[in-house]
């Protein structure tokens, strides 16, 4: 079912592209020495270049052009080996030489494609339009004095890679999953931690209505919404909301706009009319960056196994759903994790515990993957000794819960707990025949017809036997007496 | 003490038959007597100066002479220097004081140089007469025989140029967008080179037009140019635009004659309003090289019309930009408003003089939108034309050889009512800066009024020895002797 907003005068498709600002990974600015860490002291890591003194010039640091490039590869993209910085001028005070410089006429990345996948299963290709490099600005504090503010130029001058989608996108369900699968491909990457609260990774979002068929009408751009869940919302809001224009016979003006979380929806920013011109022009004091394709080559070989890649192999190679093996390559701690289980074993069962008893475990206890109370090893080892009929299924996930909890080994557990299966018949029969004394009226049932009640005495056997019994062994034992 | 070439005291204090104290203290002295009357410096540093001389004459002592040891010298105020306000001779920098050292000035420091102080400009090197300065104009040395009316001294590097001809200092540092070097030379009577862009760091100096701007030397003879210029050139990582190629002998070059270089002389500069004296002077030239064995061989440079058209959307294009860190919130002046917008423009309204605000003004303009792509794309594809010139015709001559400006000095308050004409005065010069080639001026004779007029050699990107070859070789057969008569020790 195609996502549409239901109007007075029927649905309207909803036409979404994003442009997503992801913070480069180095430890200098994009063309300073200053240092790039997240929640230094304000202030503390600004070059004279970063504060615009007279005289300054830029120097391209080389390892964000390596990142970048290593991004237009993982997003399949064309590389442009002559590429150009210009500036895009406006005064503010967090933007200390009155121009950002950015990538405006001649990018660095062409058009590539980000494959997305959602809930139902399918999967949809998204045009990426261009990639470029620019400058993040300082950040304004208003809130710091009554009538003055306050400007920490620790982020003037961060790399930023500019990531533009084409008007692809239909639904906020692919808006989400664009920006989760983007996020997911810069992490295996290494170019940007993706982390939306740091701010690290923000999204500017284009959105317009149609009805089925219609060319684009006006777009208007949602600014700096900093969570995929407000990206989704944002959408919702603004596309209804020019619904609600159109249909009531106004017409949607091109404008910046601002998000609202807290009520839920967009208000306008500044029109088209107060829109900056921005006076672009290549950079004087950059000549243009010119890459050597042998270059560019070395880096192709060295990219990481990507999470398309890696989802193709899994269902390939391990046999998982298409679903499971998404869930699994989303992080690369998740897949590294899930195959260091799954080698040697089942990998279906592999699958099953670290997308449900694992993931549960860590959500709950609020634990990432890399942190995780269950070590992969100790994972693989329940799952062998179960398959080595040592512990039964239904034991392996009080054991699982005891490793979580005590970061004991499972052997240990095992052993110290007395949790080995019994396959002893003998003991078997023993609880078997203590059940059906105890129930005689559901023996009469059963054997009157009512099948359903088999189940109601392997449990009590099971629970007779503190859950330790070979499930198959009580099965047997059961049909034979019953 | 005053009649030194700076080769000379550098063979002199080598010689130890004078110290950089006494070098340094005798030019503090004549900054003293006639700086009041030249304006030539906005900022004198004895007492650093002093310092200087003082470790200069240590390391003579030592035996460890470098390039400039104990050579006293002017900084243009538009370079930074540390702990020395640096001004650009305009009020909105008038409190700035740099925490660095530019690179071109630390070059000279590493070579022993001593700066006596921050020498007058025109106000953010914009302007052809210093008048645009805020800390006053200078006045050129020279005076029309029998007229005592001052005179400007040229621009922008007025002040450094009326230093070095005036004798308070053997050479200056000098920047040149569009002829800031090469026309102050020409008006003061002595020698000025605007090497190729790249050549010298433009790191630490303050920008007008960032693909224009290069630093140079000036001083009174072509050879103390080679020699300042061999210590301030050399690759920069800092400066991206810096050309990382090894520094040539300059000075050597001077020696080498030019018997055998092929002259080119450019049709295009020659229009029927020069003065007589110019085109005649120009002709004198030709036969000097020609006597010294070069061949002269007329050439066209069909697109040199429209470089000053063009350089006046380029330079105030970049300036527009490179001036909107001058916003009051980090450093310099700031005059305060009633909001942000309020204090950006009371700030750049007091803090910029004039013509800083017009070529703001223009560049604004012409990188609008709407406006981009007739004013400024086409100005960048002239540009193109200019340089692909200069390529074609450097195919076939070695150096050209132009006059450098259209006149001789003129009174102070002269053309101010006219910016255009005004600007005219670059017409020789801004070629060189729109294609990026090196460009020399060599006093070469006087006019009827009795004031000097300079020649002007360009040559091939990073081919300053053949530019000094020719220049040098001018210098000896024009024999230029005459002295402004403002002068230290006359």
């Amino acid at each position: 079912m195609a996502y549409v907003i239901e109007g007075s005068t029927g649905p309207w498709e909803v036409v979404i592209g994003l442009e997503v600002h992801a913070h480069i990974i180095s430890r200098s600015k994009l063309f300073s020495g200053a240092a790039t860490a997240f929640g230094a002291e304000p202030n503390s890591q600004v070059s004279f270049v970063d504060a615009a003194f007279p005289g300054m010039l830029p120097v391209i640091n080389g390892e964000c052009v390596a990142q970048a490039v290593r991004t237009g590869l993982g997003l399949r993209a064309h590389i442009h080996l002559v590429s150009r910085f210009d500036r895009k001028n406006y005064f503010y005070p967090d933007l200390p030489p009155g121009y950002q410089i950015s990538q405006y006429a001649h990018p660095i990345v062409g058009a590539g494609v980000i494959e997305i996948e959602l809930a139902d299963g399918s999967t949809r290709s998204i045009g990426v339009t261009r990639l470029h490099m620019e400058q993040d600005a300082g950040k304004s504090l208003h809130d710091q004095h009554p009538t003055k503010s306050y400007i920490d130029l620790n982020r003037a001058g961060v790399a930023l890679m500019e990531i533009v989608s084409e008007p692809d996108l239909r639904s906020p369900e692919e808006a989400g999953a664009y920006i989760r699968k983007l996020r997911s491909i810069l992490r295996y990457l290494g170019t940007c931690d993706g982390n939306m609260e740091e701010g690290s990774l923000r999204a500017d979002v284009n959105v317009s209505v149609r009805k089925h068929g219609e060319p684009y009408r006006t777009r208007c751009e949602v600014k700096n919404v900093n969570s995929v869940r407000f990206v989704m919302q944002a959408i919702e809001a603004e596309a209804t909301r020019q619904v609600a224009v159109w249909e009531g016979g106004g017409t949607v003006d091109q404008e910046t706009r601002l998000f609202d979380p807290a009520r839920g929806v967009t208000r306008s920013m500044r029109s088209k009319e107060d829109a900056h011109d921005y006076r672009y022009f290549p950079d004087p004091d950059l000549f243009p960056l010119v890459l050597d394709e042998a270059w560019v080559e070395a880096l192709r070989r060295d990219l990481p196994e990507l999470p398309d890649e890696k989802r193709a192999r899994f269902t390939r190679d391990y046999g998982l759903s298409a679903y499971d093996a998404g869930v699994l390559v989303a992080e690369q701690a998740t897949a590294r994790y899930f195959e260091e289980v799954a080698r040697g074993r089942d990998a279906k069962q592999a699958a099953n515990w670290v997308t449900g008893d694992l993931f549960a475990t860590l959500n709950r206890t609020g634990r990432s993957i890399e942190d995780s109370p269950v070590s992969a090893a100790s994972l693989g080892r329940i799952l062998d000794l179960v398959a080595d009929g040592t512990i039964n299924g239904r034991i392996a996930k009080d054991l699982f819960d005891a490793v979580a909890e005590t970061g004991d080994a499972p052997d240990a557990i095992v052993e110290s707990r007395g949790l080995r299966q019994v396959t002893d018949t003998g003991a078997i029969d023993a609880a078997v025949t203590a059940v059906l004394a105890a129930n005689p009226d559901k023996v009469a049932e059963y054997r009157s017809g009512k099948d359903k009640l088999f189940g109601f005495f392997v449990g009590q056997v099971m629970r007779e036997m503190r859950g330790k019994g070979n499930p198959a062994l009580v099965n047997e034992a059961l049909k034979r007496v019953l | 003490m005053f009649d030194f070439t700076l080769a000379g005291a550098r063979a002199a204090l080598r010689a130890r038959q004078v110290s950089a104290r006494e070098l340094t203290t005798a030019h503090l002295g004549a900054i003293e007597a006639l700086n009041p009357r030249l304006n030539a410096f906005i900022t004198v540093t004895p007492d650093l100066a002093l310092r200087q001389a003082a470790a200069a004459d240590a390391a003579l002592a030592r035996g460890e002479a470098g390039n400039l040891t104990g050579i006293p010298l002017a900084i243009k105020d538009l370079f930074c220097t540390a702990g020395v306000r640096t001004t650009a001779a305009s009020r909105i920098l008038e409190p700035f004081v740099p925490p660095y050292e530019s690179t071109v000035t630390a070059n000279l420091l590493r070579d022993g140089a001593v700066f006596l102080g921050k020498a007058n400009l025109d106000e953010f090197a914009m302007g052809s007469s210093n008048m645009t300065s805020a800390f006053g104009p200078v006045t050129n040395p020279w005076t029309r025989p029998g007229d005592p009316s001052p005179l400007v001294p040229g621009g922008s590097s007025g002040g450094s140029a009326a230093a070095v001809a005036a004798g308070l200092a053997l050479g200056a540092t000098a920047t040149d967008t569009g002829g800031s070097i090469r026309q102050p030379a020409s008006f003061c009577g002595i020698a000025g080179i605007k090497p190729t862009y790249g050549r010298c760091s433009r790191w630490g100096i303050v920008a007008f037009a960032s693909s224009l701007d290069q630093a140079g030397p000036l001083a009174r003879t072509v050879e103390d140019c080679a020699i300042l210029l061999g210590s301030m050139a050399g690759h920069d990582p800092k400066d991206s635009t810096s050309a990382d190629r090894p520094v040539p002998d300059f000075a050597a070059a001077c020696r080498r004659g030019v018997r055998g270089l092929r002259i080119g002389v450019p049709r295009e500069y020659r229009s029927d309003d020069m003065p007589p004296e110019i085109e005649a002077l120009w002709q004198q030239g030709l036969a000097w090289l020609r006597e010294a064995g070069a061949e002269t061989i007329d050439v066209s440079l069909p697109h040199t019309k429209y470089g000053l058209a063009t350089y006046y959307i380029v330079a105030p294009a970049e300036a527009s930009s490179n001036l909107a860190r001058y916003d009051g919130v980090r450093f310099g002046a700031r005059t305060e408003g009633g909001d942000l917008t309020g204090m950006y423009e009371n700030t750049r309204a007091a803090g910029f003089g004039a013509e800083v605000q017009r070529r703001i003004l223009i560049g604004t303009y012409v990188l609008s939108a709407g406006y981009y792509d007739a004013y400024y794309l086409r100005a960048q594809k002239i540009r193109a034309l200019i340089l692909r010139d200069f390529t074609e015709v450097f195919r076939t001559v070695d150096a050209l050889l132009t006059p450098t400006a259209p006149s001789s000095a003129f009174a102070q308050g002269e053309r101010m009512d006219d910016p255009v004409k005004m600007y005219l005065n670059d017409v020789f010069t801004v070629p060189a800066n729109m294609s990026g080639v090196p460009g020399l001026s060599v006093p070469a004779g006087l006019d009827a009024r009795g004031l000097p007029l300079g020649l002007q050699v360009l040559g091939k990107p990073f081919d300053e020895e053949t530019v000094f070859a020719v220049g040098a070789a001018l210098e000896r057969a024009a024999g230029f002797s005459a002295r402004p008569s403002l002068r230290a020790g006359g």
